[in-house]
């Protein structure tokens, strides 16, 4: 729950959100809840408890979510724009590999460089079972699956590095199914770019 | 005849046999429920000894308790034993005791069946007991994705005992829902109408339709699995025109309604149990009704929503994301409606309530978090993570497990007659309770933390130590709890004192008997006209144990039930049961050998067992029904009804048409299937497809419609239409050589292969009902059976037509 991203950061707003709306709901519902049993035994008015509480309120809240995040979904998404880096994740039982766009040929294991600052499409795929690519502190996960490429949108506030994990089960070495993500400032990117020390 | 002799007259037709002999030939539902529940039960217990195992591995870092071998099998099989072992089957158990007793009636529609539906579940349950002994259990997650669940990520045996295993035990599920449907439809007492049967009958039926329309995706899935794993038939091989999303997608297409077939009987429990516990009756019964069906229906359109991070368009995601926070709706119905009832009513804390309070603060919290994770994008977030760990255990645990134990200890009167006497079911309450939230409460913050599932151990240093070893010991206190409720109920259910027949003061059937109940329920069977007969006759038990009802003369000295009209409730015919037998469990014997062959790859033992049990339901259809009609015959207060064996619509009728439901269900997601690789998988279309010349389709054209022409063209003529079909799919699987080919190949052999296994099973149909008139059956007793043939023959026929088109068609026009 440290976001160093812009998706994680509104997924992260989004959590709070959620919280904070949840335990409203909750006590609410508790707070009703004791007061019906407190109630004196008589009758009482069906359409209030089904129709009002049951049907309209939910109705009206999980309106108000869905538009939301499907709002906050919408910006999550890889859309074009002028400075988009695209890089390719490779997975394995029990490595990744990745490829740049922008430097042909050039190949890292287990470490993906990325430029800070900047919105990255990581094109995931695998070469054998299903894993899934996710930088918890960047954005949001999404697997990769065999025969079918993934596009998913990260981007690093701030130069640094980033534990990154394979969030599907595969198998005996899933635990140790990590990689990192290194964003570099706009200096390092060109030099690894170029083919220097990164 | 007086009360006292009735019941011991009763009792000899209707009782098992003494001793140990009766649990393996009984086919009453009272000992079946029992042995049911006893066995879940058992397998609860392994489950929670697998997750006691889980949280002791995971409760410091870097543990070497249990490598990843290990942890692996332990955790996938936590996963399938809580799911396939004990949720589904205690609902079942619970049910097949209850049901018939909630609506005035002796015994399920078809007794037989329950027995057999019992052993399959108890030998399939032993091969997966004995797969995680021997160490080659199941390791690649309950969900059993591939590639990773098929050869190439798991070359042992271990995924085909899950694969065969759960389709073995799955058989329990559809025979008992098949039960319980036709039980609900035809066998209340006369009078019930739908809109008076108790509440928990309603969510019984719609329990029953979505077991029958939910789990064929998965035995389909878990065929075609097999099939790939077993033969090479490339279902999920991306090279070869598969998908592994094919998989996810049948799954998950069972996986969420199974959710909601899980928590719809609980639902039931609670609008039963509630009411009497706050001594009022239930708010908003055709509201609630309305609420569980819509839940049903929108069950089945968010599937997807499993699938949110697997790359499917945004849209598609809104449409399902929309879907799944919709379901919230009619769960919340149910809540505020309960809460309603408690609120005209004046709440007693007995046991039972207290249970039903755990359910309310648990499921309300599990039920948010699945509204958030049903939020696009926090799911791409938490996904996989321990904060989805936390949120499915609150549903299920506080939906299904919490409702049950006050289902258990609301009905403990009536399974052992006795009072509950000792005082420990309140400590064992208090430690489940604690020990339960304690566990999972702050894995919901480790999975934010980044926690994923299923690693079987972790690096210190990520803030991941203190909450699970909170949770490690929570749970342990919370086994212990369970540990708690099991001595408790077996020390009351042995030595505690008498108690009277209607503890909480209820209104509905089942406490209009005395309890523990007698083997045939009813010593005659009530007129009803409400919901809570008890309330307007409170002298009704008295009534019935006098003979004043239906069928309270056991003079024609065999087991004799009512069955009515769907819609009025007129009792229209005499059921006549079968008595104890061994059959059931033979055939559930000879069934497993059937799976066994399978599973140990000995192919030669598979066609052999298939000859057994064919052998065993011939025998079995044999003795039904009698040669001669007996025309009507009296069932007391001044009715006379004919048995069921003399009626256009008998009982079996009305099972084959469910069967037929799930067996469709199974085609469409066969058909499914197929649409969805042709449409998504990458490697389409095949090298080529099948070009069935003219002289096939002619084949398929005739005999189609000498299939198609029915009754009044006679047995012989659709028999031979039947041979025709099966003919041409003979034929047809000859165009395609080689199943391993690629997907279409392997997908038109599976075709071909449903049609022939339907041909097959109408032929023998065809020969039985031709067997019986000619071994003397006169016309009105053979009706039913013609008519049950008829029905399978025609639904063969059309699904033919349909595989033809699927099979020809692409060759056709490209």
């Amino acid at each position: 729950m440290h976001p160093a991203g812009p998706a994680a950061a509104v997924i992260a707003t989004l959590w709070w959100v959620l919280l904070i709306g949840a335990t409203l709901i909750f006590l609410f519902v508790a707070g009703l809840f004791a007061w019906a049993w407190r109630r004196p035994a008589g009758p009482a008015n069906v359409r209030r408890y089904v129709i009002g509480l049951g049907l309209a309120f939910p109705l009206t809240v999980l309106a108000a979510l869905l538009a939301y995040g499907l709002v906050v979904g919408e910006r999550l998404l890889p859309r074009a724009a002028p400075d988009v880096v695209s890089v390719t994740a490779e997975a394995r039982q029990w490595a990744w590999r990745f490829g740049y766009d922008d430097a042909p040929g050039r190949e890292t294991q287990g470490i993906l460089h990325i430029p800070a600052g900047r919105p990255v499409d990581v094109a995931i795929t695998t070469v054998d079972v299903v894993h899934s690519f996710w930088v918890p502190r960047l954005a949001g996960k999404l697997d990769a699956v065999p025969g079918h490429v993934n596009t998913l949108r990260i981007e690093a506030f701030a130069p640094g590095r980033y534990a990154g994990v394979s969030a599907e089960f595969s198998g005996p070495g899933y635990r140790a199914h990590r990689f990192e993500v290194i964003a570099h400032d706009a200096q390092g990117w060109q030099a690894f770019l170029t083919g220097e020390t990164p | 005849m007086n009360a006292l002799r009735r019941h011991r007259a009763l009792t000899r037709i209707w009782a098992s046999d003494p001793g140990w002999k009766g649990w393996f030939t009984t086919v009453n539902h009272t000992d079946l429920g029992r042995m049911f529940l006893a066995t879940a039960a058992f397998f609860f217990v392994v489950g929670g000894i697998l997750a006691m195992l889980i949280r002791a591995q995971l409760a410091t870092p870097r543990s070497a308790f249990l490598g990843p071998e290990h942890y692996n099998q332990i955790f996938t099989m936590h996963g399938t034993i809580m799911m396939f072992l004990f949720a589904i089957p205690f609902f079942e158990g619970l049910a097949v005791y209850l049901l018939p007793k909630l609506l005035g009636t002796r015994d399920l529609a078809f007794p037989r069946l329950t027995a057999y539906g019992f052993w399959c579940y108890v030998f399939g349950g032993a091969m997966m007991i004995f797969a995680l002994l021997a160490g080659i259990a199941p390791d690649s997650g309950w969900f059993m994705y591939p590639p990773l669940s098929s050869t190439l990520g798991a070359p042992g045996i271990n995924p085909d005992f899950w694969l065969i295993g759960i389709t073995f035990v799955e058989i329990s599920a559809i025979s008992a829902a098949v039960e319980i449907t036709v039980t609900v439809l035809r066998y209340r007492a006369p009078g019930m109408r739908l809109s008076q049967m108790p509440i928990f009958a309603w969510y019984a039926l719609v329990t029953a339709v979505m077991i029958l329309t939910g789990f064929p995706p998965l035995i389909l899935g878990s065929i075609l699995l097999e099939l790939e794993r077993a033969f090479g038939m490339p279902f999920f091989q991306v090279a070869a025109g598969g998908d592994a999303l094919l998989w996810q997608h049948l799954f998950w297409l069972f996986g969420h309604p199974e959710v909601y077939i899980i928590f719809l009987p609980a639902a039931g429990a609670i609008s039963t149990i509630l009411p009497v516990m706050a001594r009022t009756r239930l708010m908003g019964y055709g509201w609630i009704v309305a609420a569980a069906v819509s839940l049903a229906v929108l069950s089945f359109g968010l599937w997807v929503h499993h699938m949110f991070t697997t790359g499917i368009p945004h849209m598609g995601l809104a449409f399902f994301s929309a879907a799944s926070t919709l379901v919230a709706v009619p769960t919340a119905v149910q809540i505020f409606a309960w809460i309603g009832t408690l609120a005209t009513g004046s709440p007693r804390l007995h046991l039972p309530m207290l249970w039903l309070l755990a359910f309310f603060a648990t499921f309300v919290i599990g039920g948010l978090t699945g509204v958030m994770v049903a939020i696009v994008p926090f799911d791409w977030q938490v996904h996989d993570t321990y904060f989805i760990v936390a949120h499915l255990h609150y549903v299920l645990v506080g939906g299904f497990v919490f409702p049950m134990l006050a289902a258990l200890y609301y009905w403990m009167p009536h399974f052992t007659g006795r009072r509950t006497y000792f005082k420990l079911g309140t400590t064992a309450f208090w430690l489940v309770f604690t020990g339960f939230h304690g566990t999972f409460l702050l894995l919901h913050w480790a999975g934010l933390l980044g926690m994923r599932r299923r690693i079987d151990s972790f690096e210190p240093g990520q803030g991941w130590e203190l909450i699970n070893l909170i949770a490690s010991v929570s749970g342990f206190v919370m086994a212990i709890g369970f540990a708690l409720v099991l001595v408790d109920v077996v020390v009351n259910a042995m030595v505690a004192i008498r108690g009277s027949r209607d503890p909480w003061g209820a209104g509905t059937l089942e406490w209009a008997m005395p309890t523990p109940s007698a083997a045939y329920n009813f010593a005659s069977l009530p007129q009803v006209s409400s919901r809570d007969p008890l309330y307007d006759t409170p002298d009704l038990p008295a009534q019935l144990a006098r003979g004043e009802g239906y069928l309270g003369d056991p003079a024609r000295n065999r087991r004799e039930t009512l069955a009515i009209d769907v819609a009025s409730a007129e009792p229209r015919q005499i059921v006549v049961f079968p008595g104890n037998t061994l059959l059931p469990i033979w055939m559930a014997a000879i069934t497993g050998l059937f799976f066994l062959g399978m599973l140990l790859k000995t192919y030669w033992l598979v066609p052999i067992s298939a000859v057994g049990v064919i052998t065993c339901a011939l025998i079995w259809v044999w003795s039904l029904g009698r040669r001669r009609p007996e025309g009507r015959l009296p069932v007391g207060r001044g009715l006379s009804l004919a048995t069921a064996a003399e009626a256009a619509d008998p009982p079996g009728w009305w099972g084959s048409l469910f069967l037929l439901l799930a067996d469709g269900t199974f085609f469409g997601a066969l058909l499914f299937g197929y649409a969805f690789l042709w449409t998504v998988a990458p490697n389409w279309p095949p090298p080529a497809y099948a070009e069935p010349g003219p002289a096939l389709l002619l084949l398929v054209a005739l005999g189609a419609g000498l299939a198609l022409a029915g009754p009044r063209a006679g047995h012989w003529v659709v028999a031979v239409g039947s041979l025709l079909l099966g003919a041409a799919g003979i034929a047809a699987l000859f165009l395609v050589p080689d199943p391993s080919a690629h997907a279409y190949d392997a997908t038109v052999w599976v075709l071909v292969g449903y049609g022939l296994l339907h041909h097959a099973v109408c032929l023998l149909m065809i020969a039985v009902v031709a067997a019986r008139r000619r071994a003397g059956h006169s016309a009105a007793t053979t009706r039913g059976a013609e008519r049950v043939s008829h029905l399978w023959s025609r639904y063969t026929a059309l699904t033919s037509l349909v595989i033809a088109a699927a099979v020809g068609l692409p060759g056709a026009l490209t």
